[in-house]
């Protein structure tokens, strides 16, 4: 589960799992929601990514970080994730297709993920990961 | 917030007193209706500022202020390398260089009115704009490096304009101190088809008549007179800018931790100035202003081409480039020393008071042209900078209106296609790629441009010289 939320600037995405990887893997799903319908981007290719922080809720920054210049550079969107965390280093895959302006109709560009409102946390049964993104 | 809390200096200044960690106390400008109305999230933000090592004065917020990251947006902050200070990410922000270039064309508003329907549709389809759109340029390794070290100077010495529009930018068109090699190859790679484009969200090229003149004589240095048509530009540094903002925020966490820097935020991220991180941050901070600069500059032959193919006879001269997502070293004084200072500006415009060495010789006598842009329904302004500012703010002023309510808000709120023919019923003329885009930029979305220029013009931060109406806008 998934979904973004208000800042008066900017945009928050948050992602729920059962464990912290889907946690991660769904707040990708908010982040590209915000750019595009991530119903009509197909999961067709794969671009692994591989990153480490500090700490847990770095982690999460630097993974959105690094599927925003992966989309970037190789003029794809992503709409499917898996990712592997082991302590603070994350392997990952994003999945999805190059971008058809006949069929993705991008909302909106995001500069980059933020340490605003930024946590990595458990609550009750559930994983929650959530930053704001500058837009 | 409440008023209450804050000593009242003047009917524009306002002073939160030290509290707790505080080294310096917190400067608001703005009329009480504005400073009644900031969120105290931004409060808070120019509390945690005054909090940082080596800062000097006052953590300072303009009329414009907004909860940012780190900083507020419109936040000022001046750091003294001597004193252990900081430079931190919060303080540039994402778009490194983000600015305002203004242009005169020769034209007035009678003259460009038949052509001004083929003109904007002629701009809009020259001037790349929007989500991925790409420059004609394109770069290699080599060729991104020069503009990181070239800037502006860059872009003329390539074709891209004269030798002339050099003189009215800041810094000349370029900033000495950058070094590509401390830039990521991602970020380059980012840029390589990249410069020349205007980007998306609230970036614009705005056609506009000169509605009001407040000092007929500063106008005149200036070169401006009322119906004379302008082309103002708004955009930055694009995607090397918001990568270089990305991994530098990770090297500064890093460094934070390593140098046991007591922040109250996670957003005010920072290095020592003096230290291997912070040196790197900051040449990296350089390149990311030459890119900015090196892109207004290839717009701006864009803008030329675009006129001379629609009308010949226009003659498109710089009238001044600023930007307001910086930190640069510049010389002020403090107490009755000259210090060497690195000074944040995020979302703040330099406005150096007249006689400054920095001032092309022309302007010198009147300060620093401050461009601030409205939104595409109302109004922007051209203020220069006083003598008040310099020890006021560190010789800075307000960006823009400001946001006053969320995105999302305001996407719930306009329809863009409704906007659009409201705004053109009004003879505002806007082309866009998206019109959720547009939405979000309403210019109910933001706060009132007028008030934010007035109070910075009664505080004496920068003082109003004429006043800019849009007859067209392209949006990205």
């Amino acid at each position: 589960m998934y979904e973004t939320f208000e800042h008066r600037a900017d945009i928050g995405v948050r992602g729920y799992g059962k464990s912290l990887e889907e946690a991660f893997e769904n707040g990708a799903k908010a982040m590209f929601s915000v750019m595009v319908d991530i119903e009509g981007v197909r999961p067709v290719e794969t671009e692994e990514i591989i990153c480490e922080a500090p700490d847990i809720e770095i982690l999460f920054v630097e993974w959105l970080n690094n599927l925003i210049s992966h989309a970037h550079l190789s003029g794809k969107l992503f709409s499917c994730f898996k990712v592997e965390i082991t302590e603070n280093s994350l392997k990952g895959l994003a999945i999805g297709e190059r971008i058809d302006k006949n069929r993705h109709h991008i909302m909106t560009e995001v500069k980059g993920a933020t340490y605003s409102n930024l946590k990595v946390d458990k609550e009750d049964d559930m994983f929650v990961a959530q930053c704001i993104v500058d837009v | 917030m409440d008023i209450k809390l804050l000593n009242k200096i003047s009917d524009y200044i306002w002073e939160i007193p030290p509290e707790g960690e505080m080294r310096v106390p917190g400067r608001i400008f703005g009329c009480e209706a504005i400073v009644e109305e900031l969120d105290d999230n931004v409060v808070t933000q120019i509390k945690n500022v005054a909090c940082l090592p080596g800062i000097q004065e006052a953590s300072i917020a303009m009329p414009d202020a907004h909860w940012g990251y780190g900083f507020p947006i419109g936040g000022v902050g001046a750091f003294d390398p001597e004193e252990g200070g900081v430079i931190s990410m919060g303080g540039v922000g994402f778009d490194i260089s983000c600015g305002v270039r203004t242009m005169r064309t020769g034209m007035t508003r009678e003259e460009i009115t038949p052509y001004i329907q083929k003109l904007v549709d002629r701009l809009f389809a020259i001037v790349p704009a929007g989500v991925g759109s790409e420059g004609k340029i394109r770069l290699n390794q080599k060729q991104i490096d020069d503009v990181l070290t070239g800037g502006a100077k860059w872009a003329v010495s390539n074709g891209y304009g004269y030798k002339e529009d050099l003189r009215y930018i800041e810094e000349e068109g370029v900033v000495g101190g950058a070094d590509p090699a401390q830039v990521s190859e991602t970020a380059k790679k980012r840029q390589f088809k990249e410069i020349g484009t205007l980007g998306s969200g609230n970036h614009y090229l705005e056609i506009q008549y000169v509605a009001e003149i407040y000092d007929e004589s500063v106008a005149q240095v200036l070169g401006i007179k009322r119906d004379d048509i302008l082309v103002s530009v708004h955009c930055g540094s694009r995607a090397l800018g918001h990568q270089i903002g990305t991994d530098y925020l990770k090297t500064l966490a890093e460094a934070s931790r390593k140098y046991n820097i007591p922040i109250h935020d996670r957003e005010l991220v920072c290095a020592p100035i003096d230290s291997p991180e912070g040196r790197r941050y900051f040449s990296a901070v350089y390149a990311g202003i030459n890119c900015a600069l090196a892109n207004r500059q290839v717009i701006s032959h864009l803008v030329r081409e675009g006129f001379s193919d629609v009308i010949p006879k226009a003659r498109i001269s710089i009238l001044y480039d600023v930007s307001h997502n910086t930190c640069k070293v510049e010389e002020h004084m403090v107490g009755k020393k000259v210090k060497r200072l690195f000074i944040h500006r995020k979302g703040s415009t330099r406005a150096f008071g007249p006689g400054r060495k920095e001032i092309p010789e022309e302007y010198r006598t009147v300060g620093q042209p401050v461009l601030i842009g409205g939104t595409m329904g109302t109004c922007s302004y051209i203020l220069t900078g006083t003598e008040t500012g310099m020890k006021l703010s560190f010789g800075s002023a307000c960006h823009g209106a400001g946001r006053a309510m969320s995105r999302t808000q305001a996407k719930k709120k306009w329809r863009g296609d409704e906007l659009l023919k409201g705004l053109a019923s009004q003879g505002i003329i806007v082309r866009t790629h998206s019109y959720s885009g547009a939405a979000e930029e309403a210019p109910g979305a933001y706060k009132d441009v007028t008030a934010v220029v007035d109070s910075t013009h009664n505080a004496g931060l920068a003082k109003k010289v004429a006043m800019v109406k849009p007859l067209a806008c392209v949006k990205g």
